[in-house]
């Protein structure tokens, strides 16, 4: 008898053959074990550390090339567990050696990998693996060295950007709080000489950059340090302690008496690939700051800013946010269960790291709405404890706005309008009423300004007049509600009320577009001497009446505007056709919506480009015009930077020019604004005009211009230099 | 090589995932509905107040990218809101965005839930419960003042 084969049509899907034990399942479980070792066990990390080698020993015969190549991914994307997988490879070499030197190989070709292909974030990790395997007993120390040693004399290389030689020295010095100790004791002659040759490299390198990467332009309370300098100096201190570290887990002390018996193996030489023009290496960074052992009197104490416990805690917090930022309630949970919970005011650590990314310049690593939400899952896990340490870290944020760059404020007033929108918008407005009685411009009053104003556009007008006191109303943002001249009965008089009144019944009777234009054919021209010239000038007075009826009748929703804008689009055209007339229209547009500043951003799209011509004809002419179109959009780009930047120069020298001749102190709250303004647009397209470095060194930032706004340029070059 | 691969403790992405609903009014196969689910750029947002308005979604929505456009949902009858909407990007990876950190937060002190959707048709906007509205604000006991109060059964006893 024929079996019959059930097939699986009804629902269209494709055929699902049944598997078992395949060699993919096997992968995905031998990952798992190896990412998940310690968790949810009732077992101590060693025990499972111990377990989980005796299973891989098992398995290295039939799986070894799937556990190298888990075991070199692990070490490369999980850096927050760095120690107990160097354990892990350590009791694997203690039982195979041979199993141990293929590793190490391995990891040797994902560094030169890495390297080659601009990974130098993940690089990093890989570095600090290897150097960790020393503590492991299964890198011999002497041959870490002489990596070291390759790396740090990159700063002897000529011709090569300040930011490939920062970059094998972060790797070096950010090894040593794992690695230092076990490296001075077997090689201190060595270490000082590479120590030394750190310090005379750090003098000599130059700054320039850092301006433009502080959150803060005053040093008070917490210097904005640059990276390397608050690296420098944690080691510095390490070795003064004698580099005892305590902060670190390190599971390996544990089977000390197993891995000392373990034979090591010797890196082979590493000579650092070669710069090449295609290499891109990492911006330089400027630690943030906001939290000292001050501001948490109650609990343990936070490590010193110097200290090399704060760069190790800040490292992790930081790698986890990295492996997890796509899962917000895993990442928050990870966040908390940071070890050492009890010995560092973790909350404030975790706030402190957000706030560094959130803040990050040019940008932060992730989205910003990530933060938010982060944030929000925090204050669910810790109820009790993370929304003050939130709040008081909101306070210092506010206290020091006077110094914070424009575009840090910016995130700010997003991150805090947001956050409020969540909390049914409780806050202690009244602790910020010393902001009342300065100049609306200054940037605290400014900042509550703006804060409001998101506030409601999250929500709407009453609401936020009735959550902040009376004595708020001057910040309070206007009533966002169309301003329509031709409502009111007593506006009668008005010149065109009249044919408004005939107009709003037209449109909603869905009249033509040649019955709107004879309704306003009568309209005066206020403009016109004579009938001669239809063609030169515009009736700003029929545009008024148009522009104005229709908005208001479309007022409803954004989405009836644009139908609006859409549907009267040829009566646009017509009435619009001069510059002048676009202007006017334009102009109108505000005046309407100038208290929603929503309509008033969104109404301002132009539709010029309605017409885009289809794409006909052989493929190599549709992808000659296509080619065409692409360069010529992005000369237009290039141009619009420029102009950009022109305007910014001007209106810079402008202000600088009229304060230097009347004496009076050229850093206003405008000119703060308006010169941070001009670094954010450098940093926020910082890869598009790279392009345009040649043009602008000489036609625009040349050595004429006044020193402040040449300053802006010369530390953007500063950042890939 | 080794510098290319991942681990799939760090591919997780649940907040981005699939959801168990399936709109049984979609017209084509399951297979159909939830290959366009996976290319979509189009969200269903769900829980709204009767009172939000399309700003507020906008500004809310645009926390994760240029928004393409917002359809509110209409009482059938009545063609007011009836407290959902589609919200549509640009790109897919903006509405991905969204997915992880915009649902289940606050829009009008309401916790929002958004999902994918197939993508907007014609008559989609429409409430399918009996008196118009959304069929949850048929049946639901409770009173709900951003809702039009009790559910319609219970407003009609």
């Amino acid at each position: 008898m024929s079996r019959r084969r059930h097939s699986d049509e009804s629902d269209g899907q494709p055929h699902k053959r049944r598997r078992t034990s395949e060699p993919s399942e096997i992968e995905e479980r031998l990952e798992s074990l190896i990412c998940r070792v310690g968790e949810k066990s009732t077992s101590s990390l060693e025990s499972n550390l111990e377990g989980l080698a005796g299973v891989l020993e098992a398995d290295l015969p039939n799986y070894k090339s799937k556990i190298l190549r888990i075991l070199c991914t692990v070490a490369r994307l999980l850096p927050e567990k760095l120690t107990v997988y160097t354990t892990l490879v350590g009791l694997l070499n203690a039982r195979n050696y041979n199993f141990g030197g293929e590793f190490v190989e391995a990891m040797i070709r994902q560094l030169k990998e890495c390297l080659k292909v601009n990974m130098y974030n993940e690089a990093v990790y890989l570095v600090r693996f290897l150097s960790d395997l020393v503590n492991c007993h299964v890198i011999a120390a002497p041959s870490m060295v002489a990596m070291f040693e390759n790396f740090v004399s990159v700063t002897q290389e000529e011709d090569v950007p300040q930011v490939r030689c920062d970059w094998y020295m972060f790797a070096f010095l950010s090894s040593l709080p794992w690695v230092g100790k076990e490296l001075y004791e077997k090689k201190d002659a060595e270490m000082d000489r590479l120590l030394s040759q750190t310090e005379s490299y750090l003098k000599r390198r130059q700054k320039i950059h850092v301006p433009m990467l502080q959150v803060w332009t005053a040093d008070k309370p917490h210097p904005q340090e640059e990276y390397l300098d608050c690296l420098w100096s944690q080691i510095q201190k390490l070795k003064k302690d004698r580099w005892q570290e305590r902060h670190i887990l390190r599971p390996y002390l544990a089977f000390d008496s197993i891995l000392c018996e373990a034979l090591q193996h010797n890196l082979p030489p590493f000579t650092p690939p070669p710069h090449t023009e295609d290499s891109v290496y990492p911006m330089p960074r400027v630690i943030f700051r906001m939290f000292d052992y001050t501001d948490d009197p109650e609990g343990p104490v936070m490590p010193g800013s110097h200290s090399v416990e704060r760069f190790v805690i800040e490292e992790n917090l930081h790698c986890i946010i990295k492996s997890h930022w796509k899962e917000r309630k895993t990442c928050a949970a990870q966040l908390l269960s940071y070890p050492g919970n009890n010995k560092i005011p973790l909350n404030y650590h975790i706030v402190e790291v957000i706030f560094a990314e959130l803040f990050q310049l040019p940008s932060p690593p992730h989205i910003e709405v990530m933060y938010t939400t982060l944030l929000i899952e925090l204050c669910k896990l810790q109820p009790g404890s993370l929304p003050q340490v939130l709040a008081q870290a909101t306070e210092m944020l506010y206290m020091r706005l006077d110094t914070m760059n424009t575009t840090c404020i910016d995130r700010f007033i997003n991150w805090f309008s947001h956050h409020l929108s969540n909390f049914q918008f409780r806050w202690s407005w009244e602790d910020w009423s010393d902001c009342l009685t300065q100049d609306l411009e200054k940037p605290k009053p400014k900042f509550v300004r703006e804060v409001l104003e998101k506030c409601m556009r999250l929500s709407y007008h009453q609401r936020i007049i009735d959550i902040v006191p009376a004595s708020f109303s001057v910040l309070s943002p206007a009533n966002p509600v169309c301003i329509y001249k031709y409502g009111d009965e007593s506006n009668r008089s008005l010149p065109g009320y009249t044919v408004a009144l005939c107009l709003t019944i037209a449109i909603k009777n869905k009249a033509s577009n040649d019955e709107i234009f004879s309704i306003l054919k009568d309209v005066p021209n206020p403009n016109q001497d004579d009938d001669d010239d239809e063609g030169f000038t515009f009736n700003p007075l029929k545009i008024e009446v148009f522009v104005q009826t229709l908005l208001h009748l479309a007022a409803k929703s954004f989405s009836h505007s644009f139908s609006a804008l859409a549907k009267f689009h040829e009566v646009f055209k017509t009435l619009a056709e001069s510059d002048e007339g676009k202007l006017h229209v334009l102009r109108v547009v505000y005046e309407v919506w100038k208290n929603h500043p929503q309509r008033d951003s969104d109404d301002d799209d132009d539709d010029d480009d309605r017409s885009s011509d289809r794409e006909d004809g052989p493929l190599e002419e549709q992808i000659e015009r296509l080619q065409e179109k692409v360069e010529s959009a992005q000369s237009e780009q290039k141009n619009l930077f420029l102009v950009i930047f022109q305007r910014f120069i001007m209106l810079l020298t402008e202000h600088l020019v009229r304060c230097e001749t009347g004496g009076i102190d050229v850093f206003t709250p405008w000119y703060k604004s308006c010169i941070e303004r001009l670094q954010q647009i450098f940093l926020q397209h910082h890869q598009i005009i790279q392009q345009y470095m040649v043009t602008l060194e000489n036609l625009l930032f040349t050595a004429e211009l006044d020193h402040h706004i040449l300053a802006v340029f010369q530390q953007f070059c500063a950042l890939q230099a | 090589m080794c510098s290319g691969g991942t681990l799939s403790i760090l591919r997780s992405d649940s907040y981005a995932d699939l959801s168990q609903y399936r709109d049984q009014h979609f017209r084509g196969t399951r297979y159909e509905q939830e290959r366009l689910l996976r290319k979509s750029c189009t969200l269903y947002v769900g829980n709204l107040s009767f009172y939000t308005t399309e700003e507020q979604i906008h500004e809310l929505f645009g926390k994760s990218g240029d928004v393409k456009k917002i359809i509110m949902g209409l009482d059938k009858v009545k063609k007011t809101a009836c407290g959902f909407c589609f919200v549509e990007y640009y790109a897919r990876g903006d509405a991905e965005n969204a997915m992880r950190y915009i649902n289940g937060t606050r829009l009008d002190d309401r916790i929002i839930r958004t999902d994918w959707d197939a993508g907007f048709k014609e008559g989609r906007q429409y409430g399918r419960g009996r008196s118009g509205g959304q069929v949850r604000d048929e049946y639901r006991q409770d009173y709900d003042a951003g809702r039009g109060g009790y559910g319609k059964t219970v407003q009609c006893q």
